[in-house]
């Protein structure tokens, strides 16, 4: 090859590279400082007892103790609604339509569009549908049942997904075993599936608990331990951003807050992607 | 898989509740978006009928208190916050998922996907405390006053920029490994080899995916909120505070009633329209134009 060419390559390869692993530094630079800011500032402040007591004085004193409990209660709403519709939804589009069909086009298209609505959206329809229309008013309830369409499509993704892996000899024996298709799904195919259904769990989980948008006009701001369902309860990301938005002097308890909230949704994300590396692609034989 | 409908092999009445079943919990979850259009139409319906929607983009301005409803503030804003974050995010997010495939030694490459990962599941209200507390006042000692939409610029870009490149990443490793032996057996350069056999592949991954940033962008709500200042008003400079479509909806939601809390529905109804033309083309470009 001519060596003006060659010379002329090489240095384009290199220039190439160096782009390359100068975008992966800048990338990685600026997330590990991200992380590194709310970690260094975050352990200063966290301690027992600022998980367990109440937030005093605005939340610039005390903890986040009602706030996890609140937190926790709109999840469990959440996936307490969610679950069974989505799991049917999945079983449904899985194993009893074919691609083709107008019913599970139908169904899939408007998932889709679910999934990309922007989170404020469903605050919006939250506040006129839950709070207004079924007067649940500003309530874990509303919060968790808002939660819960927008987690739905994340859900139905993974478990559909999971019923996909089980292979297809498992249900053409159970067929010519004379096995009802309802004794093959709750005997065979759910129990196969249960990897998925835990990846789509996880997901849902972790994108339910990032949530502020959704809540700030569905489950409301007060910071109390609530009484019941229909009591208004704070979600922790939304204490995060009242912290740092409207009470000067909370940023300190912000940063403790925040390293709260990533760390537990490190732990579920953690899980949910080591599920799906080691579990969800092994068959399981369970009877 | 089993085929539905009248399979000969399931006559037992259990099978047929269970489908009804389960054809109501899909119905159900389907139902879900027609709901939200639904009710978004109802809420905002009384403002389109004695204010009509010209005047959305023709009053003087925004000050819902006296009547006037000019969102053309709002939708520049929008729409320079997401062209700028996606034309940042887009390269770094290309450029990462090359790094990952083709440059990164194995050692690197792991811990490196994992990290991007990570920042996929970091909740916008992080990304927007940290913009408020480092990004602002540095921005705000270069130039003040800090809070602009550079700001938002640069946080929206980071919360993007795993999506991306999650994206491109699961396209890259959809590409025939026979292609990049070809192009391995005729001599090409590795660069060459990824600008001339595995973009081209990859393409419909790579346009889904700044479909997908693109919807994120245009939907984040709460980091936005809190960097770019809030002030009503097209912004003519980087430096310049600005406000959101979302952000507006979040801000006044509040205290709205009335016609005002009509027009924030207006505005989601907007936000809703935009992220279905992006669902429609995303739909279009995977369907259409298959890899090669």
């Amino acid at each position: 090859m001519d060596k003006t060419l060659e010379r002329h390559r090489d240095g384009r390869e290199w220039l190439v590279e160096t782009l390359v692993w100068s975008a992966a530094a800048l990338v990685t630079a600026t997330f590990c400082w991200l992380l590194g800011d709310i970690l260094w500032h975050g352990l200063n402040h966290l301690s027992w007892a600022f998980l367990t007591t109440p937030p005093r004085n605005a939340g610039r004193e005390g903890g986040i103790g009602p706030i996890l409990i609140s937190t926790a209660l709109i999840l469990g709403v959440c996936l307490s609604v969610s679950l069974p519709i989505g799991v049917g939804t999945a079983v449904l589009l899985a194993e009893f339509t074919t691609d083709a069909s107008l019913f599970g086009r139908l169904t899939r298209r408007s998932l889709d569009v679910l999934a990309g609505v922007p989170s404020i959206v469903f605050g919006l329809f939250g506040n006129a549908f839950f709070c207004k229309t079924l007067g649940l008013g500003f309530s874990i309830l509303s919060g968790g049942l808002t939660l819960a369409c927008m987690v739905l499509p994340i859900l139905i993704r993974s478990t559909e997904e999971g019923f996909r892996a089980v292979p297809t000899e498992y249900r053409l024996s159970a067929a010519a075993l004379g096995l009802s298709r309802t004794t093959t799904l709750f005997h065979l195919l759910l129990p196969a599936a249960v990897p998925g259904l835990l990846v789509g769990l996880m997901l849902g989980v972790g994108r339910a608990m990032a949530e502020t948008a959704a809540l700030i006009f569905t489950s409301g701001y007060v910071d109390r331990v609530p009484e019941s369902l229909l009591d208004s309860g704070r979600a922790l990301p939304l204490h995060i951003f009242d912290l740092s938005m409207n009470v000067p002097g909370g940023d300190a308890h912000a940063y403790a807050s925040a390293l709260v909230l990533v760390v537990l949704l490190l732990g579920i994300n953690g899980t949910a992607s080591w599920l799906a590396e080691h579990w969800l692609h092994r068959r399981i034989v369970t009877i | 898989m089993t085929s539905s409908g009248s399979n000969t092999l399931s006559h037992w009445s259990t099978d047929r509740l269970l489908l009804w079943l389960l054809r109501g919990t899909a119905t159900l979850a389907g139902a879900i978006v027609l709901l939200i259009v639904g009710f978004l139409v109802l809420e905002a319906l009384p403002v389109l009928r004695h204010v009509g929607i010209g005047r959305f983009l023709t009053d003087p301005s925004w000050h819902p208190a006296e009547g006037l409803y000019n969102l053309t503030p709002m939708l520049w804003g929008t729409l320079f916050a997401m062209v700028g974050s996606v034309l940042i995010a887009t390269p770094l997010g290309i450029l990462s998922a090359v790094f990952c495939h083709y440059y990164a030694p194995l050692a690197v490459m792991r811990p490196y996907r994992k990290l991007i990962e990570l920042l996929a599941g970091i909740p916008s209200v992080v990304y927007g405390f940290w913009g408020l507390v480092v990004l602002v006042p540095l921005i705000g000692s270069i130039h003040p006053p800090g809070p602009s939409l550079l700001a938002g610029i640069i946080i929206l870009a980071m919360m993007i920029l795993p999506t991306i490149a999650l994206m491109a990443d699961a396209s890259f490793a959809h590409v025939p490994p026979q292609y990049v032996r070809g192009a391995a057996a005729l001599g090409l350069s590795r660069w060459a080899t990824i600008r001339g056999v595995v973009f081209p592949a990859a393409q419909s991954g790579l346009f889904t995916g700044v479909i997908l940033e693109t919807g994120r962008a245009i939907g984040e709500t709460m980091a936005i909120l809190m960097v770019c200042g809030n002030v009503v008003q097209t912004p003519h400079r980087l430096f310049d505070p600005m406000r959101t479509l979302t952000a507006n909806i979040a801000l006044e939601m509040a205290y709205a009633f009335g016609d005002h809390r009509a027009a924030l529905f207006v505005s989601g109804l907007v936000l809703m329209g935009l992220i279905v033309a992006l669902v429609a083309a995303a739909d279009w470009i995977s369907h259409g134009r298959i890899y090669g």
